[in-house]
């Protein structure tokens, strides 16, 4: 009875030992549910994208029967607005969700784990967005999609030895898809739609 | 050493972390700042973590890490409940 009692504080110790390096190490709050979210809000602006702003800017198109650079500013505006409300409601739900989840676990949002994480997942991200506003810049839209996939990818590469390790697959995934996408330009939007699906399908 | 669920908790923290500070180290061990330092202090004495302290700022920073005979002794600490529970097994 001793003997089985002992063995179960060792036991609960080295549970202790792990929870704490775990917690110290990897920030384990990331929602699932930020990944759903930010899927419908990009399947909804894709949807949005082809049936409303393309499907307009053709009609107009078609009745003047030329190329009318006023109209085709106003389109890379309103796709620009467009991926920039994406962009805004993603990171707002996956902040919401992981807070939430945060909370519930009892730990603090913004801790030493969740500024690593924060940190080396923005590197890559903001090198890329940088670098995708400077093709735009020259009007060089073709690798726009393709440069957005690899650098996302990297970005959760590198995020995701200071999170769930599920990530890292995601990441890989998406620089494949990059590539791929690199052979068929023009493609973009639905390599997007690919990989936003594959993502819900994940978590 | 090993005895006592904070100074365990520390060791466990820092054997994965580099640097940590203060304040990480309340916040994941869930403690009072005065029962931590105690336990901060007795680790130092037995040379088993070093202590640097800085500033950002105008506020202290004080951050801790692990010393080569910390990890030892903390490895043999995991050797030693591993022995055990074999030991019951």
């Amino acid at each position: 009875m001793i003997d089985h009692n002992q063995q179960q504080d060792t036991l609960q110790e080295v549970k202790d030992i792990r929870q704490m390096m775990e917690r110290s190490s990897r920030f384990i709050s990331l929602s699932g549910l930020s990944g759903v979210a930010a899927g419908v809000f990009a399947l909804t602006a894709a949807g949005i994208a082809r049936y409303g702003i393309f499907k307009n800017y053709y009609i107009d198109y078609d009745q003047r029967r030329h190329f009318d650079a006023n109209s085709f500013a106003t389109l890379k505006i309103q796709l620009l607005s467009l991926a920039a409300a994406v962009f805004a409601a993603a990171f707002l739900s996956a902040f919401y969700f992981t807070w939430r989840k945060s909370n519930k676990q009892g730990v603090s949002l913004w801790n030493h784990t969740s500024k690593r994480l924060f940190w080396n997942m923005a590197i890559p991200l903001v090198a890329g967005g940088l670098f995708i506003l400077g093709m735009l810049q020259y009007d060089d839209w073709r690798f726009v999609s393709p440069a957005c996939l690899i650098f996302y990818g990297l970005a959760l590469v590198n995020a995701s030895k200071y999170t769930l390790t599920d990530i890292r697959y995601l990441g890989y995934c998406e620089i494949i898809v990059g590539l791929i996408n690199m052979q068929w330009i023009g493609f973009g939007l639905y390599f997007w739609a690919v990989w936003w699906k594959y993502e819900k399908v994940k978590v | 050493m090993f005895d006592n669920r904070i100074r365990l908790g520390v060791m466990s923290i820092l054997v994965v972390n580099d640097e940590i500070s203060f304040n990480d180290l309340k916040q994941m061990l869930e403690v009072t700042d005065g029962n931590l330092a105690t336990h901060l202090v007795s680790l130092e004495e037995n040379g088993y973590i070093k202590v640097h302290k800085g500033f950002i700022g105008r506020k202290t920073n004080t951050t801790y890490s692990v010393t080569k005979n910390g990890e030892k002794a903390f490895t043999d600490h995991i050797t030693a409940l591993e022995n055990m529970i074999k030991g019951v097994k």
